[in-house]
C-alpha cells in the first residue's frame, strides 16, 4: 500500500510541475462564482439564456458562433429554450439557401437544423469591417485562451485609460487584461445595455458572468452530462477497486508473501 | 518457458492443439512462473497493454468521424465534440490517454532502470522497449497534428524543420516530409496516415516485448537471478493477475478523474485555435512528455548538434545494458548508484521543467547544466561506478533471507520498499 502514495506522490508532483509551467504570464484575473465548476457544476439556466440574449444582441454582429447550431439552444444540458423558442429564434434569421431549381440562390427563415448565422460572408470581410482585427469565432473561445472564463469575464470588464506613456493607434484600446494590453475590440459594455426579460438588473458585471457562463456552454456542450458521468465512473471504479483488492488479498493469504 | 509438456483435456482441444497450439501458449501465459516478491512498480506493464489498447479502441471510432483535410480536421473534431454520441467521451479519453500513457511508460522505464532489468539477459526486451518508446513519441506527435489547431500546425512546423539541419540533403528531405514548401494538406494526410499505422508497429514490438520477457523470465526488486518454478515464484495467474488488476483500477481512477474533470489541462489552450499559416504562437511548446528532450534540443545553440543531442539522449539509452558495467542488477544492493539514479530522476524532471519556460536567461543555463549532467551520468557515472562501488551482499534466493541468514533480512523483507533499505 505505502508504494501507491509513493505512485500518487509522483503522479501528483509531474503534474503539479505542468500546471506551474503552463501559469507562466499569469495577471491576477477577477473572480466570480462559476456554477459550472467542480466535479458537480451544473450550468445557471436562466444565466444561460440572459448569456445568449447578450450573445446576440452585443457580440454576434462581429464574433461568429459557426460550430452551433439553432437546435443546440433546446438541447438538455444548454440554455434549455423550449422547442417553440427555439424555432422562432432560428425563424428570425435570414439564411442563404439553394441553388433552387432555377439554380439561384435565395433566402429562408432559419430552421432548427441551420447553422448560427454568420457576421461576415467570410474572413476577410470581416477584418475589411473591423480595422484588420478578425474577430475570432466564439463557439470554443474559452477554452482557445489560457485564462479561461475567468480570462473573457475580466477581459470584458477590463478596459480602462492608458497609463501614461502608452500611445494608442487609432481603433486601438487599452485592456488590462489583454495579452501585451493592446486590443481592437473596444468597451462592449455599459449598465443596462440590454434589457433582460427575466428582470435581472443588466449590470457591465452581469452581463460579463452571462455572455461568460453562455460562451463555457458553447465550448463544452457537454460538460453536465461529462460530470454526472464522471462522479458514477468513478464511484463505481473505487467500489471495484475496494472488492478486487479483497479478492487479491485473499488469493495471496494461500502464500507467505505480503501483497 | 515452462519445461513441462501440455496436452489440452478434450479431444478437440488436443486435435486443434496439434495443429496449432494456441492452448499451449494460453497454458504458458497462466502458468509462467513469476517472482513472488515483484512490487507494485512491476504492474505498469499490464497497465501500458491497456493504454495500449485503449488508445487503439478509441482511435479507431474516432478515425470514423475524423475528416484529414486541411480545411476540415478542426472543424471534425468539433463535430466529434458535438454531434457524435459520446464523441466528447471517445476524444477525452484519446487525448488523455496519451499523457496516461507516457506517464505510465515513463515510471514503467525507470522501474528498469533502478532495478537494472536491462542488464543480461534482457538486454533484447530493453532494446525492443527503447524502438517502442521511440514510436510511441512519433505516434503522440503525429496525432497531436491531427486536431489542425495552432499548436499542432506549429509544433509540426517546428518538429519537421528539425530535419532541415542534416547537411546538404536538410532541405530536401523537409520538403519530401511536408509534400510541399510547407505544412499543409498533404502533411495532414500523411501524418493521417503514420498515425494510424504505428500504433498497430508498436502493438507487434510489445508482442515481442512480452515473447523475449518470458525467455528469461522477470527480473525482481532483488535482481537476483531465480529458479523456475520454485518456492520463489507465483504462477502469474491468479496472483499476478489480480495485483496487475487491482493496480490497473488504480490508475484508471486517476485516468477517469482527467477525462471527467480537467480534460483539457494537459492540452495546450492555442489547439483550439484553428491552424493558421500567418499567425505564429508566442510560445510553441510541445506536449509535456516531450519536454525534457526539447529542452536538450534547445540548450545546444547549433541546430544540427542540438538535434543530434537530442537523439543521442534517447539512443544512448540502447546502450545502457553496456555502459552499466555493475554485475549487480538491483539498485537495492548498490548504495552509490542509488544515489546517482535520484539525481537522474531529478535531473530528468528539471529538462521537463525548463523545457516549457523559453530558452533564455537562467532557463538556458540550467538546461545546459541538466543536459550535460544527463550525458554525463550514462557515459562516466554509470561506467565507473560499475568498477568503483561497493555493493551490499545480495541473498542467494528470495525466500533465503526470510527463513534467517541474509544480512540484508531488512532490505528484502521490505520487498515493496526501496527507498529506505
Amino acid at each position: 500500500m505505502k508504494n501507491f502514495f509513493r505512485i500518487s506522490f509522483l503522479i501528483a508532483s509531474f503534474f503539479g510541475f505542468q500546471f506551474n509551467s503552463n501559469a507562466a504570464e499569469k495577471v491576477e484575473y477577477l473572480k466570480t462564482d462559476w456554477s459550472f465548476k467542480g466535479p458537480f457544476g451544473k450550468f445557471d439556466r436562466a444565466a444561460l439564456q440572459r448569456g445568449y440574449q447578450v450573445y446576440q444582441e452585443v457580440c454576434s454582429s462581429c464574433h461568429s458562433m459557426k460550430y452551433l447550431s439553432y437546435r443546440n439552444l433546446m438541447e438538455e444540458g444548454g440554455p434549455e429554450f423550449s422547442v417553440e423558442q427555439a424555432k422562432a429564434i432560428a425563424a428570425s434569421f435570414e439564411v442563404k439557401d439553394g441553388p433552387n431549381a432555377d439554380g439561384e440562390m435565395f433566402m429562408r427563415p432559419g430552421r432548427l437544423s441551420d447553422k448560427f448565422v454568420m457576421p461576415y460572408e467570410n474572413e476577410k470581410a470581416a477584418q475589411a469591417a473591423n480595422g484588420g482585427a478578425y474577430p475570432p469565432d466564439m463557439t470554443v473561445l474559452v477554452k482557445a485562451r489560457g485564462g479561461g472564463v475567468d480570462y473573457i469575464y475580466s477581459l470584458l470588464q477590463g478596459y480602462e485609460d492608458p497609463p501614461a506613456g502608452v500611445t494608442l493607434d487609432d481603433g486601438v484600446y487599452y485592456n488590462k487584461y489583454m495579452y501585451g494590453n493592446k486590443i481592437k475590440m473596444s468597451n462592449q459594455l455599459s449598465d443596462g445595455l440590454v434589457e433582460y426579460s427575466d428582470g435581472t438588473n443588466a449590470s457591465v458585471e452581469q452581463m460579463a458572468k452571462d455572455v461568460t457562463t453562455f460562451l463555457m456552454w458553447t465550448a463544452e456542450p457537454h460538460l453536465e452530462t461529462r460530470h454526472k458521468m464522471g462522479f458514477k465512473a468513478i464511484v463505481y471504479l473505487i467500489i471495484l477497486t475496494v472488492l478486487v483488492y479483497f479478492s487479491m488479498k485473499r488469493i495471496w493469504s494461500r502464500i507467505e508473501t505480503k501483497v | 518457458m515452462s519445461e513441462h509438456e501440455y496436452t489440452p483435456k478434450s479431444k478437440v482441444g488436443k486435435w486443434f492443439n496439434d495443429r496449432l497450439p494456441l492452448l499451449t501458449l494460453a497454458n504458458h501465459l497462466t502458468d509462467y512462473p513469476t517472482p513472488k516478491n515483484l512490487n507494485y512498480w512491476w504492474t505498469f506493464g499490464g497497465i501500458l497493454t491497456f493504454c495500449l489498447i485503449t488508445q487503439i479502441v478509441t482511435g479507431l471510432v474516432l478515425a470514423m468521424h475524423y475528416i484529414a483535410h486541411a480545411d476540415m480536421a478542426f472543424q471534425s473534431v468539433e463535430h466529434i465534440m458535438r454531434d457524435v454520441n459520446y464523441g466528447w467521451l471517445i476524444r477525452y479519453i484519446h487525448a488523455n490517454g496519451a499523457s496516461m500513457f507516457f506517464l505510465a511508460v515513463y515510471i514503467h522505464i525507470f522501474r528498469s532502470l533502478f532495478y537494472g532489468s536491462y542488464k543480461s539477459p534482457r538486454e533484447v526486451i530493453w532494446i525492443i522497449g527503447i524502438i517502442i518508446y521511440l514510436l510511441m513519441m512519433a505516434a503522440a506527435f503525429l496525432g497531436y497534428v491531427l486536431p489542425w489547431g495552432q499548436m499542432s500546425f506549429w509544433g509540426a512546423t517546428v518538429i519537421t524543420n528539425l530535419f532541415s539541419a542534416i547537411p546538404l540533403v536538410g532541405e530536401g528531405i523537409v520538403t519530401w516530409l511536408w509534400g510541399g514548401y510547407s505544412v499543409d494538406n498533404p502533411t495532414l494526410t500523411r501524418f493521417f496516415t503514420l498515425h494510424y499505422l504505428i500504433p498497430f508497429l508498436i502493438l507487434g514490438l510489445v508482442v515481442l516485448h512480452i515473447w523475449a520477457l518470458h525467455v528469461p523470465g522477470n527480473n525482481n526488486p532483488i535482481g537476483i537471478d531465480i529458479k523456475k518454478p520454485s518456492k520463489d515464484t507465483v504462477p502469474f495467474h491468479p496472483y499476478i493477475v489480480i495485483k496487475d488488476g487491482f493496480a490497473l483500477l488504480m490508475f484508471m481512477i486517476v485516468f477517469a478523474f482527467f477525462v471527467f474533470y480537467t480534460p483539457n489541462i494537459l492540452g495546450h489552450a492555442d489547439n483550439y485555435i484553428e491552424a493558421n499559416p500567418l499567425v505564429t504562437p508566442a510560445h510553441i511548446v510541445p506536449e509535456w512528455y516531450l519536454l525534457p528532450f526539447y529542452a536538450i534540443l534547445r540548450s545546444v545553440p547549433d541546430k544540427l548538434l542540438g538535434v543530434i543531442a537530442m537523439l543521442s539522449a534517447i539512443l544512448i539509452l540502447a546502450a545502457l545494458p553496456w555502459l552499466d558495467t555493475s554485475k549487480i542488477r538491483s539498485a537495492v544492493f548498490r548504495p552509490l548508484y542509488k544515489q546517482f539514479y535520484w539525481i537522474l530522476v531529478a535531473d530528468v524532471l528539471i529538462l521537463g521543467y525548463v523545457g516549457a519556460m523559453p530558452a533564455e536567461g537562467l532557463y538556458l543555463l540550467i538546461a545546459r547544466i541538466a543536459t550535460a549532467y544527463y550525458f554525463l551520468h550514462f557515459l562516466v557515472v554509470l561506467p565507473v561506478l560499475g568498477f568503483k562501488e561497493r555493493t551490499t551482499p545480495v541473498p542467494l534466493s528470495i525466500t533465503e533471507p526470510i527463513l534467517g541468514g541474509s544480512p540484508n533480512l531488512a532490505a528484502v523483507k521490505k520487498k515493496d520498499s526501496f527507498k529506505d533499505q
